[in-house]
């Protein structure tokens, strides 16, 4: 009997040292009682950015491990370090709202690390049972996260309506892979995109298999029609965890998305092009309509993260290394506009209560002006007003479209951006001409402080120092392209 | 680069006093001192440096000057770079930009209580998006200041503004992004033609003459709001009405010359077969523009309103200048946007002096003002009547080179054009009339003071550049002329070769009608033979002929 060699696990160091890190806080968490919680917290986000830096040792060279079930290239390289900076920053923006709400417990910043470790396997899986079960062990740690805050009615709403449509959603996934490979004798991905290199028509069976994954991670990123969980469990949440939510999971899925549709099932564009397509206009549509009438800013961001995802999307229609780019540029822009955006929401407290009502935001611009200001930013990048961030993102998606002649999806995005500008609008309005209702608690807890300025001015400065951010994504995505 | 990055300079100093006005600490009175003063010495920092580029210009050159270039984005195929010049074209926007700010900020500085120091920090970013505007020769780099000129002007209107001016910000903000948003993704397919997004190559580029139309869309989608052309212009008398004084001054006075600027740098040179392809449409909207909104300034009961709609009137001269392509128009065209961002920030400025005293612009609550503010009226009469475009103002070179121009290429649309000049006359009179004449019959008009120091300092350059420039328009037009015969020469040049390769038999043949061979030979022998005997007294040299 042949002896079958050990895996090679180096190619998944990163995720192996993460998950170790977190059973070694989730033990001195334990040992040291409920008080250790910041110590574990910090000691979290040292452990994602020590990851971060072990992630970048690969430098993006391809390495495949697992028997090819693992891949990392620089793909993975730039979509992992984006996931673990958005992890990183959500556990120190918890730390002050997770003590005034007396849910400061050390499991917080280990189930967000678990989580990640799940997303950083999403990233990397080159099979589709290591995207299920990067998928699994993601979900499994966020459902908890999301109803985190086990006295409030609303965060345990969240959590429940997060738990079912997701878990409707991965069944919608495993369905989808098994007739995958029901039909196509196998799971890798490697495998697949070999199937489907020639010119060979896929059968029908593997085309609804196709539908079905491909629905499930619809789910996952929150396009629509498959948004409606987003907008409740948004709201409902613990804020810190909303922000969480609307930053990392949604990158690794998207990075996911990417990596199914376009290294397996590239060679069958034709197929799932029109699908995403149809996602990424209803998206964008019903992202820019719907937050019309949001008068909660939590709620108004998670439609924000509907469009945002359409817009992202536009360059996966794209399916060219071009709209790769445009897609990786979109996100980290997104991460930094968006993690600035939620640690204004959470300054947003008055009499040690918190707001999310817009009209709290009355006449900021006259008493805490320097608040206002980064909002202000915040908000002209998410509506992808030059000479902000955002406006960046969402060349290089058009740029894409445009090169990959779909000039109709690009048409719709332009409008339905100023569609969108309407509503971030709304909130400079709110912010700026109206009267004031009264200041904000203060002072703004100091690690809030920071989150604040950095992500302002990066969204800010963009323009100055593009080149970082835009050639580690031309990279990432000519990796994902490389034969 | 070997020479003082001077454009640069220009662009970016007034964010630098930007910083300066962020530092300012205090009190609220201290810190809106410290604000006015720093605006109005970072601006008056700005012009003077910009009269160096006037001085600097060789008005003989066709190449833009004060050339930068530096290396941006390097990534990829899609390379930005940071690439500024000027030439004729822009060269007097830049100073027109630069020379407002200051007025602006003169003129906001008793008004203005609420937030001073955010009011300034606000038109100092305004003047560097502005100048950014008409320096950039990088398309991206211009889209940036294009847009980003947006922001500034959105919390201008709404922080400052009148009752309503959230709407009139709306309003403002949305429909110039539509079109903006519609003109970037024109600006990426250009990238795409010629490989560059370098505003110099897709100048000298032949864009497909199907392609080409399309892309001219998408460029009018954005430049007919700014303009603003019919049916798009409802913006403009909401934003300006609302508008605080200084904001209506920039609004008037350079942000609605983007639109002309776009079509000239844009539209002409890079789309020549499909500017001919829409010349009847934008003679129509252009005349409609002039004759309806002119009635419609008529029945104007608020002052800015009705210069609001004058502004847009009168730019229907400037677009039909443009798209009559003929040396004489095109130049006419420029001078009436320069006169035009003059007069109408003037009379903006008029209407706020008697704004700040009385807290009307209902023309019915005042009346006989001459009595009591002898030196307000004579500004406003020299304005009023270089609106109207009195020979020896700005207005009348500007009006005929245009009206002469545009009578080579079409007599109706020429004859629309000049009955709207009557009705110019008309309104503005009639406001002059009702403003001062007559006899004061209210108390409150009897208490009226006349323009202190302050305001004359204000006026002063404006009037000065008013009756140089209807008196003496070569010092303008010298720079002017050679810049805009290149792009006459090279869009007839280009609708030659068309009709020769015979691509586009159907338009080549209507062409031949609209810029070649005249259907009536007798009108345009009399055109030109006017032309010849007029052109040189404006411009100091023999008329370029047109075709």
């Amino acid at each position: 009997m042949p002896l079958v060699p050990p895996p090679d696990l180096s190619p998944a160091l990163p995720e192996i040292a993460l998950a170790l890190a977190a059973m070694a806080l989730l033990l001195i968490g334990v040992f040291r009682g409920e008080d250790s919680t910041r110590l574990v917290s910090w000691l979290s986000v040292a452990a994602l950015l020590g990851t971060l830096v072990l992630a970048g040792l690969f430098e993006g060279a391809h390495r495949v491990g697992f028997y090819g079930m693992f891949v990392t290239d620089a793909f993975a390289v730039f979509m992992k370090a984006l996931v673990l900076v958005g992890s990183a920053v959500s556990i120190i923006l918890s730390l002050h709202y997770n003590e005034e709400h007396q849910i400061a417990r050390f499991e917080f910043p280990v189930l967000v690390l678990l989580a990640t470790t799940g997303m950083m396997v999403m990233v990397s899986a080159n099979d589709l049972i290591t995207l299920y079960l990067g998928l699994e062990m993601q979900s499994l740690a966020l459902y908890v996260v999301a109803s985190f805050d086990r006295d409030s009615v609303r965060s345990t709403e969240a959590g429940l309506k997060y738990f079912v449509l997701g878990a409707l959603a991965s069944g919608l996934l495993l369905y989808g892979a098994s007739l995958i490979y029901g039909f196509a004798g196998t799971t890798s991905f490697a495998g697949l995109a070999q199937l489907f290199g020639g010119a060979a028509k896929p059968s029908n069976g593997l085309i609804i298999g196709l539908v079905l994954v491909s629905v499930g991670l619809a789910f996952k990123v929150s396009a629509v029609p498959f948004h409606m969980w987003t907008p409740d469990v948004y709201e409902g949440a613990p804020t810190p965890v909303t922000a969480f939510f609307s930053v990392a999971p949604k990158i690794a899925a998207i990075a996911l998305f990417v990596r199914v549709l376009v290294e397996p099932f590239g060679g069958i564009l034709v197929e799932w092009r029109q699908i995403i397509v149809f996602l990424s206009v209803a998206s964008m549509v019903v992202g820019a309509v719907a937050a019309i009438a949001q008068t909660n800013i939590k709620r108004l961001m998670a439609y924000s993260s509907i469009g945002n995802v359409g817009y992202a999307l536009i360059g996966l229609a794209a399916a060219t290394p071009s709209g790769v780019r445009g897609i990786l540029v979109y996100m980290a822009i997104y991460l930094f506009m968006n993690l600035g955006t939620w640690s204004v929401i959470l300054c947003m407290r008055r009499n040690g209560k918190m707001l999310e009502g817009i009209a709290d935001l009355s006449g900021l611009g006259r008493t805490q002006p320097g608040l206002a200001l980064a909002l202000g930013i915040f908000m002209f990048a998410l509506a992808g007003i030059p000479p902000t961030a955002g406006f960046f993102g969402k060349l290089y998606v058009f740029l894409a479209a445009i090169d990959a002649n779909l000039i109709g999806l690009a048409v719709i995005g332009v409008v339905t951006s100023v569609v969108g500008a309407f509503y971030y609008l709304r909130i400079v309005k709110v912010m700026y001409f109206d009267e004031p209702v009264g200041a904000f608690d203060r002072p703004i807890a100091p690690e809030l402080k920071w989150v604040l300025v950095v992500t302002a001015v990066l969204t800010m400065f963009f323009i100055l120092l593009p080149n970082p951010i835009v050639g580690g994504a031309e990279t990432a995505a000519a990796s994902l392209f490389a034969p | 680069m070997n020479h003082w990055p001077l454009l640069s300079l220009v662009t970016f100093l007034p964010l630098v006093g930007v910083a300066f006005i962020m530092t300012a600490r205090g009190d609220a009175e201290t810190v809106a001192r410290n604000a006015r003063n720093i605006a109005l010495s970072t601006s008056l920092i700005v012009f003077a440096l910009s009269i160096l580029l006037w001085i600097g210009f060789d008005p003989n050159k066709v190449t833009f000057q004060f050339a930068e270039q530096m290396r941006w984005i390097t990534i990829g195929g899609f390379s930005i770079t940071y690439h500024m010049g000027i030439d004729g074209i822009s060269l007097f926007f830049v100073l027109l930009a630069t020379l407002l700010t200051p007025i602006c900020v003169l003129a906001s500085w008793t008004n203005v209580h609420a937030q001073v120091r955010e009011y300034m920090i606000a038109f100092l970013v305004l003047e560097t998006m502005m100048v950014g505007i008409f320096c950039a020769l990088d398309f991206i780099l211009f889209y940036v200041f294009f847009e980003g000129v947006l922001v500034p002007m959105f919390l201008i209107i709404g922080v400052w503004g009148g009752p309503r001016r959230i709407y009139a910000a709306f309003k403002f903000f949305l429909y110039t992004l539509l079109g903006s948003v519609l003109s970037l993704l024109a600006i990426l397919a250009v990238y795409f033609q010629t490989g560059s997004t370098d505003i110099t190559v897709a100048l000298g580029h032949t864009f497909p003459a199907d392609l080409q139309k399309w892309l001219f869309l998408a460029f009018l989608a954005s430049f007919a709001v700014k303009v603003p052309m019919w049916p798009v212009h409802t913006w403009l008398p909401d934003a300006h009405v609302e508008a605080p004084t200084a904001g209506s001054v920039i609004l008037a006075g350079v942000l609605l010359k983007l639109g002309g600027y776009g079509f000239i740098r844009f539209s002409l040179p890079m789309f020549p077969l499909a500017a001919a392809y829409f010349t009847p449409l934008m003679f129509a909207l252009s005349a409609i523009a002039i004759i309806y909104t002119s009635f419609v300034a008529l029945a104007q009961t608020d002052m800015k309103k009705l210069i609001a709609y004058s502004s847009i009137a009168h730019m229907g001269f400037v677009t039909m200048g443009i798209f009559a392509l003929t040396s004489a128009a095109v130049q006419g065209a420029m001078i009436q946007m320069l006169s035009h961002g003059l007069v109408s920030a003037a009379l903006f400025l008029i209407v706020g002096v008697v704004y700040d005293r009385l807290h009307t612009r209902d023309i019915d609550r005042y009346g006989g003002l001459a009595d009591r503010m002898p030196a307000y009226a004579f500004v406003f009469m020299c304005m009023m009547l270089a609106s109207v475009g009195l020979p020896g103002t700005s207005g009348f070179g500007g009006e005929f080179l245009i009206l002469l121009g545009t009578f080579q290429v079409s007599t109706l649309e020429c004859f629309l054009a000049a009955t709207a000049l009557f009705l110019g006359a008309m309104y503005m009179l009639y406001l002059y009339r009702r403003v001062i004449f007559g006899t004061i019959t209210r108390d409150d008009l009897r208490g009226m003071l006349d323009l202190n120091l302050r305001e004359k300092v204000v006026f002063a350059p404006l009037l000065l550049l008013v009756l140089w420039m209807g008196i003496y328009p070569n010092s303008f037009l010298a720079p002017i002329r050679t810049s805009v015969d290149h792009i006459v020469a090279q869009a007839h040049a280009a609708q030659k070769a068309a009709a020769a390769n015979n691509t586009i038999p159907a338009q080549a043949a209507q062409q031949e009608n609209e810029i070649g061979v005249p259907a009536k030979v007798g009108t345009r022998q009399a055109a030109l033979a006017i032309a010849e005997t007029w052109v040189p007294v404006f411009t100091g040299t023999p008329m370029a002929k047109g075709d």
